[in-house]
């Protein structure tokens, strides 16, 4: 067992909820990233998906769409991306690490893609933009299994792709609350709560819902469905706020707390 | 006999292609994957297509001698393809007729549209407007800037131009704008794709819309001739109007050139040619070569034609160029406007800056060749809309 799932299995067992939370990696300056997340962790954060900047993130929006930006401009890249699991790994040996990318930077980075991430101490991948069809040609050639698979479902996906995701994916399921981009609109608790329902009756994968949950009483509401939630653009838009802020880090810290404790009111 | 058939089921070409895309429009392209399979067989549908090809687009467009600027080479024959002459004033008609009636087989009354030079904008909103459809066109600010006549067509023939900010503000920006919009609409708007990029099923689809430009070319040139050419030549940015004309040559013995935008020089990195310069990678849904740097960031593409400036080309080209069926050449901005020049000179007929590229890379291969060889250039769209850029550019460099 992997991080992820040893972390889900514990949850599940003990009822937790698990507060999974995306920042783009080296946003807005390699150090600062470190830091920020440092203080997430701290504050509560059980599973990190750290963002890998891509020049044309086309499933984002304009909050994400800009943090890739600044996070390319602080020249991050994935050996950075690497670096930073590794600062993580030094002071946590237990917290899950996700790699949140688009396919075409792991391409890019190629073949020792694998042996790289698992020594930096990552322990699952979310690409975006490859689907359980295509996946293979990436997987197939993996090593070992100490890397998990996470894909994404849809509202949009019809129950036989329900089944085709699940099979694909270890360590948990994430749901898009919606359909659109990252980081617009609202979220509709009782119409993802049946949705969530659905694909529960069809994996026992976790699952963990996103997009559009941006409030502690959001995250409140969601816990009542689902095994964890992801927050992305309202992290980000806390980094854009306070570029220069030296207190950036605490006021995220303060922030995450803040979902924490929805969570665990639950 | 050349063994060609492709895509395979999931529309990969050789190790191109594919459908790399977020799981939201996941289930739309499967939809339109299987729509596309079962209605391009259909005899309604494809006598509805073809009606409208003859009477609406104005089909078959003729094949024309080129013969004093033959001579004035003095070499091989130039031949040209007058997609320039189909609706709208490019090839691009063929592929947004078919896409849009394949739309309202559907049962979609929505299209949306990416454009850079404005050519596939104006064909989606022109054939949205021929089917009662709502039209949105996603569009760069930078070439909203350089195409003002286009984007005027567009708002006459009753589309929405979306200006497009982000990134470069050209059509790489454009169609991330598109994709993103369709993830929030997929339910009820089709997305009409312009060129024989994006994920599975576009890249077959729009060759199927366009190989009537390579089977009509084919006829016409034997009728012209009495044999086929010896050369094709058509301009390649993401590669429809070079797909259309090649795709039906595939197992003749034709030499075959795709010509790239090379921009300020392919040596300058200011250029548009991923085939002549770029490696494999995954933007837009499908693997296809790309200008990118060694992190798998996508690159500017920059050509003095806005038509060819994309990072990317259609993963057909990817595989014929790893096949050897196709050579793929640069030519520069300073090369295609000499053409641009040239064929309006001695042929009257004022050329899209895009077909330019191709025609300047005809040219150079008529030098080197004899008088009884056959060179047919695909002159892919008019040049009414390049006009104002281009003799700007000419202004610049006669004083």
């Amino acid at each position: 067992m992997n991080r992820i799932e040893k972390r889900f299995a514990e949850y599940k067992k003990n009822g937790r909820k698990a507060l999974v939370g995306f920042i783009s990696a080296g946003d807005p300056s390699v150090e600062m990233s470190k830091k920020l997340i440092r203080e997430m962790i701290a504050g509560g954060l059980d599973v990190l998906e750290l963002g890998v900047p891509f020049s044309d993130p086309t499933a984002d929006g304009p909050v994400i769409q800009r943090s890739s930006s600044r996070a390319l401009a602080a020249g991050v890249n994935m050996g950075v991306c690497f670096d930073i699991v590794r600062d993580i790994r030094s002071y946590d040996a237990d917290v899950p690490v996700v790699l949140f990318s688009y396919y075409n930077p792991i391409i890019a980075y190629g073949e020792r893609f694998y042996e790289d991430a698992t020594a930096a101490g990552a322990d699952g991948v979310l690409i975006v933009d490859l689907p359980p069809e295509e996946a293979g040609e990436l997987t197939d050639k993996w090593p070992g299994n100490e890397l998990v698979v996470i894909h994404l479902i849809a509202p949009t996906t019809y129950d036989e792709r329900v089944k085709l995701i699940s099979t694909a994916s270890r360590g948990f399921l994430y749901l898009i609350s919606r359909t659109g981009v990252t980081g617009t609109g609202g979220i509709d608790i009782d119409g993802v709560g049946r949705y969530v329902d659905r694909i529960r009756r069809q994996t026992d994968l976790p699952l963990c819902v996103g997009f559009g949950i941006s409030t502690p009483e959001d995250a409140f509401a969601m816990a009542g469905h689902a095994d964890g939630i992801v927050i992305g653009s309202a992290f980000e838009k806390v980094i854009e706020k306070n570029p220069d802020n030296p207190d950036l880090p605490k006021i995220m810290g303060d922030f995450v707390r803040g979902f924490r404790g929805a969570l665990d009111r639950y | 006999m050349f063994d060609y058939n492709y895509p395979d089921q999931r529309g990969h070409f050789g190790e191109f292609g594919g459908i790399y895309v977020g799981e939201t429009l996941m289930p739309a392209l499967i939809e339109a994957a299987a729509a596309f399979e079962k209605y391009i067989i259909d005899k309604s549908f494809l006598a509805e297509f073809n009606s409208l090809l003859k009477h609406y687009v104005g089909r078959p467009t003729p094949v024309y001698h080129a013969g004093r600027l033959s001579e004035h080479i003095g070499g091989a024959q130039i031949y040209l393809k007058r997609e320039d002459l189909a609706h709208s004033g490019a090839h691009k008609i063929n592929n947004t007729v078919g896409q849009t009636l394949l739309a309202k087989y559907m049962g979609k009354n929505r299209v949306i549209a990416e454009t850079g030079a404005g050519q596939h904008g104006v064909a989606t909103a022109t054939t949205a407007a021929l089917m009662g459809m709502e039209c949105k066109v996603f569009m760069g600010v930078e070439d909203i800037e350089r195409q003002q006549p286009n984007v005027q067509r567009m708002g006459l023939l009753g589309a929405t131009v979306v200006p497009v900010s982000s990134g470069t503000g050209t059509l790489k920006d454009a169609m991330n704008e598109a994709m993103r919009y369709w993830v929030e609409a997929v339910e009820d708007t089709f997305y009409v794709i312009g060129t024989v990029a994006g994920p599975h099923p576009y890249p077959v689809m729009v060759r199927e819309f366009q190989k009537i430009i390579g089977i009509e070319a084919r006829t016409q040139i034997k009728e012209l001739i009495g044999r086929l050419p010896d050369v094709l030549v058509a301009c390649v940015g993401g590669g429809s109007n070079a797909m259309g004309l090649f795709y039906p040559f595939i197992g003749d013995e034709v030499e075959m050139i795709g010509v790239e935008a090379a921009g300020e020089g392919i040596e300058t990195g200011r250029h548009a040619a991923p085939l002549c310069k770029g490696t494999v990678g995954v933007l837009h849904g499908s693997k296809s070569y790309l200008l990118q740097d060694e992190d798998g960031q996508i690159k500017h593409a920059y050509s003095v034609s806005a038509g060819l400036d994309y990072p990317g080309v259609g993963p057909e080209h990817s595989l014929l160029k790893e096949l050897g069926r196709v050579r793929y050449v640069p030519v520069t901005d300073d090369e295609a406007i000499e053409a641009f020049k040239m064929l309006s000179r001695f042929e009257g007929i004022i050329p899209a800056l895009e077909s330019s590229h191709a025609l300047a890379s005809a040219l150079k291969e008529a030098r080197s060749r004899s008088k009884d060889e056959v060179i047919l250039v695909n002159l892919s769209g008019r040049g009414d809309k390049d006009l104002a850029h281009a003799l700007a550019i000419i202004g610049k460099t006669t004083k």
